[in-house]
């Protein structure tokens, strides 16, 4: 433990961290937003659940700077009369759960996908990337669309509101399964002829211990790249989908719900309870893309050998 | 007499984070018209590094901190950007160890080779593709008519090499500098009509490629030699240097080959060897232990 | 007895094609308005047969290209012979499922050409010489691993206590030291070295042959070595294999090789071996290029640049013939007496 840390500490990736100002800002703000929003009931002064919390005359209360605002409620209500801060950081706790899941899920799926398809290559290979395929010609709206009216007409749509979180994470990780297990296929690809992967096959090993123990590790350093840009594209997937009302209930609101919800009221002035999450959500997603964009450059080993 | 590339005292170095580091720590030599000069040493010697400092096409965070390379009169590490590309298009080019660096494998060598004589002399396309063809008829392809409109993938290895040449000879240069991956000391000795021994970026030895691989004055030198297979008894035990070049992280101070060397000594471990002249002057080697001519000095 | 006349490993009549005329679509061509199907095969060993003795380092020679590496691999197993038999002590190993061949495995390794591939870069040097001995004994303590990978690792030049340390820490020498390592932690008999020294400077050329000269002394290894590097294979070779396109052509001691060679294509091989402070001469020029291995030549895959070449070597394959004390040639003139 005490080796590994002390390699990192003389390694290349923590150099170039501490060289480039732009990652050490995104990563500042990126923990931030994650520690505020894992730790939402710490952080934020209402719990925007409690019913016992709502006062329904608190509605549409503008920031607490404004003429009309109200100290207690620092970026004003929302319709419903909730604190907006409270509800956007438990909105941001949804987001980043969902988009995290979401990730793990098309990770796993399109990782061992990958494998499979890149190592044992001919007929498999053939028929799994074509799946693949099929599956990317779906947009991920008709997917959701389709999988929640099934799920609504199962299961009813009281159930829908504690089922929601679960039920995006399979939507939104289905759709872009794909994606990884190209990208592994490709690096996998590129391994397998290598000959430390022949030196275990001298020694015997079986396909899937090659597989996962020796090819598998060697790809992480792509898989690892394109998570942070499919983390902050599942962030943007959830939003949308819960924008056009197919995502996260109101009642449980994400910072897209959010935004969908401030949005019918724009027109009326409340431009805040778009405006803030909105700014949330574009911040957490840019600081991902940020550091994901940097760790693409010092894990690229073409660039890194220059 | 002027020769045609002195280079004097070429100093590389590589800025990195924990500071520079010396790459060529000041070699000196000299290249006539039509001679053949091998620079021998292992990998990571410097040999390459050499190689691109005379075309002046050190990449970052390498660069020429000492020294000069001058050719024809003219010093190259001061030249513009402008005149170096002149310089690497029509008076010096570099064969690289790689075929595929050379080589754009989009396009047909065809295209490759009328490009590049276009981009470096005022004639027409037709009379490019003549240059071309005589140029692949020089190194020996067959049918080059055909083969021009061929892109690189479709030669074997060694044809893909003998394009390259082709490529290097196209602008008809002064000088040519082909870069190897490993010590082929022995082929170099057969082509060459001087040479110079590289260990850890320094020339230790050079002279006449005879005198130097028949009677080696540097223990480097004689210990490579020495390890070549060919020059003992089937499955006699080979005699190896010990240990290994340092990098240019943990260069020894003193003689940077001290740590390997048999005849080591303190004077070794503490002070850098000059250059000794022996044989009137066409030999130098860089020794504590080696004897100079009773004639001349150190320098 | 069986095991006698067929050494310790002996191929029969392998042959090892690749078909990389990709899939169904790539394969169908259109040709005077019809559509047909046409298969690429890279036929890079044909017909090779040879015998390996215990104890004997046993040398595949010729340029890249020409199978030598292809026909390493199909020893192995790594790739399955199209046709043809490989006998280890007499028995079949081609046709053997994984786990039939595990016995074979830890009489049977390999160590590789490059010393920067062959070291899987995310484990460290204890993993990678720890994972052969624990895959085939799984019963063994972790002391005694340990205690055997600190001694493999001192026996072939590697401080032990360098065993926590990633591939990327080590010299291109050193890599070598450790591959050649990890292919003697079974325990192996015989080894199949492809190229293992072509990649390394001279001065760690001479370190690695040195090792591998001492392992097989100390351990009565049995080596195949594959190298286009003449002046390695003189010095250590017992027997040495001339491969041209993928057929065998001179097969003899070397010493007869290197003082007598019969085949044209041998004897333009040999002249062409750098020798220090010698200038050039007598370098025998070979016309035409070498042909591929998706077409070959009919008859002597050789004849498109032999000088000596007739209608006969165009349209019969030479076979493999006893010339004198254990030299064979596959040449027709060699045959005829006309070379």
């Amino acid at each position: 433990m005490i080796k590994t840390w002390q390699r990192f500490k003389a390694s290349y990736l923590l150099f170039s961290f501490k060289q480039d100002k732009t990652a050490i800002f995104s990563f500042v703000v990126l923990l931030a937003l994650l520690v505020t929003g894992l730790l939402a009931p710490v952080f934020s002064p209402y719990d925007p659940y409690d019913p016992a919390n709502i006062d329904i005359m608190n509605s549409e209360l503008p920031p607490a700077w404004m003429e009309e605002g109200e100290k207690a409620f620092m970026l004003g209500t929302d319709i419903q009369g909730r604190d907006l801060l409270s509800t956007m950081i438990y909105g941001l706790r949804l987001s980043i759960l969902i988009g995290c899941g979401a990730v793990i899920l098309q990770g796993v799926l399109g990782v061992v996908v990958g494998l499979l398809a890149g190592y044992l290559g001919g007929k498999i290979d053939a028929v799994l990337m074509r799946v693949a395929d099929i599956q990317l010609s779906f947009p991920y709206l008709m997917v959701a669309i389709f999988i929640s009216a099934i799920f609504q007409v199962a299961f009813g749509i009281g159930q829908y509101e504690d089922l929601a979180v679960p039920l995006l994470i399979v939507i939104i990780g289905l759709s872009e399964w794909p994606v990884y297990a190209r990208t592994v296929r490709a690096s996998v690809m590129g391994e397998k002829n290598k000959e430390y992967v022949e030196a275990a096959r001298v020694i015997g090993l079986n396909r899937w211990r090659i597989m996962f123990r020796h090819v598998l590790p060697n790809t992480m350093t792509s898989v690892l790249v394109i998570s942070t840009i499919q983390v902050a594209n599942a962030i943007m997937s959830e939003a949308a989908l819960s924008f056009l009302g197919l995502g996260m209930p109101v009642t449980k609101p994400s910072l897209g719900s959010l935004i969908r919800s401030g949005f019918e009221y724009i027109f009326s002035g409340s431009w805040w309870i778009t405006l803030f999450p909105g700014v949330f959500l574009v911040l957490l997603v840019m600081v991902i893309n940020l550091l994901g964009d940097w760790l693409r450059d010092v894990l690229n080993p073409k660039l890194y050998k220059g | 007499m002027q020769h045609l590339l002195e280079v004097n005292d070429l100093e590389v170095k590589f800025g990195l984070r924990f500071g520079d580091l010396t790459a060529i720590n000041g070699i000196s030599f000299s290249l006539d018209k039509s001679e053949r000069m091998g620079l021998v040493g292992e990998s990571g010697a410097g040999k390459s590094v050499t190689g691109f400092a005379i075309i002046n096409l050190i990449s970052k965070p390498g660069f020429i901190s000492g020294g000069r390379v001058m050719f024809n009169g003219r010093d190259l590490t001061a030249l513009s950007d402008e005149a170096m590309r002149d310089i690497r298009g029509n008076h010096i080019s570099m064969i690289f160890q790689d075929p595929m660096m050379t080589l754009n494998p989009v396009l047909t060598i065809g295209t490759q080779m009328v490009e590049t004589l276009l981009a470096h002399r005022s004639i027409t396309r037709t009379e490019a593709k003549s240059i071309a063809l005589e140029k692949l008829k020089k190194v020996q392809i067959p049918s080059p008519e055909k083969r021009l409109a061929q892109y690189p993938h479709e030669f074997s290895g060694g044809m893909r090499q003998r394009i390259v040449i082709a490529i290097a000879l196209l602008t008809d240069p002064e000088i040519v500098i082909a870069d190897e991956p490993t010590t082929a000391l022995d082929v170099v000795s057969q082509v060459t009509e001087k040479i110079a021994v590289m260990y850890a970026g320094k020339i230790v030895e050079s002279g006449p490629t005879d005198q130097v691989v028949n009677d080696p004055k540097h223990p480097y030198t004689q210990g490579l030699i020495k390890a070549l297979p060919g020059s003992l008894q089937p499955g006699a035990k080979l005699n190896q240097i010990p240990g290994m070049m340092p990098t240019l992280t943990d260069i020894p101070p003193g003689c940077a080959f001290n740590p390997r060397c048999p005849l080591s000594d303190t004077i070794c471990r503490q002070q850098e060897p000059p250059f000794i002249i022996i044989n009137g002057a066409t030999r130098r080697v860089a020794c504590h232990m080696a004897k100079p001519d009773p004639s001349n000095g150190t320098t | 007895m069986t095991s006698d006349e067929n050494g310790l490993l002996a191929l029969k009549q392998v042959v090892k094609h690749f078909d990389i005329s990709g899939g169904l679509l790539d394969q169908l061509r259109l040709e005077k308005g019809k559509i047909t199907r046409h298969r690429t095969t890279v036929k890079a060993v044909n017909n090779v047969s040879f015998t390996i003795a215990p104890g004997e380092t046993f040398s595949v020679v010729g340029e890249s290209g020409c199978g030598k590496s292809t026909l390493a691999r199909t020893t192995l197993g790594i790739y399955p012979p199209n046709s043809g038999k490989i006998l280890y002590r007499g028995e079949r190993i081609d046709n053997k499922n994984a786990q039939q061949m595990l016995p074979f495995r830890r009489k049977m390794q390999m160590i590789f050409q490059d010393p920067y591939a062959s070291l899987n870069p995310r484990k460290t040097v204890m993993q990678t010489l720890e994972e052969p001995v624990v895959f085939h004994n799984p019963s063994i303590s972790s002391g005694q691993v340990k205690d055997r990978v600190a001694a493999v690792m001192s026996n072939v030049g590697v401080d032990p206590k360098w065993a926590g340390r990633y591939p990327h820490e080590f010299s291109g020498g050193q890599r070598q030291r450790i591959s050649i390592a990890r292919a003697l932690m079974v325990d192996p008999e015989f080894i199949v070295a492809d190229e293992p020294v072509s990649a390394l400077d001279v001065s760690i050329q001479a370190q690695i042959l040195n090792l591998l000269m001492e392992a097989q002394e100390q351990r009565g290894l049995t080596y195949m070595f594959i190298t286009h590097d003449l002046s390695v294979v003189e010095h250590i070779s017992t027997r040495v294999a001339v491969m041209y396109l993928g057929t065998l052509c001179e097969l003899s001691p070397a010493k007869a090789l290197f003082n007598s060679p019969r085949h044209p294509y041998t004897q333009a091989l040999l002249s062409a071996i750098p020798k220090l402070g010698r200038k050039k001469s007598g370098h025998i020029k070979l016309k035409g290029e070498v042909p591929t291995p998706i077409n070959l030549p009919t008859g002597c895959v050789f004849h498109g640049r032999c000088i000596h070449a007739d209608q006969r070597c165009v349209e019969e394959i030479p076979e493999e013939r006893t010339v004198e004390n254990k030299v064979s040639v596959a040449c027709h003139g060699v045959e005829e007496g006309r070379i």
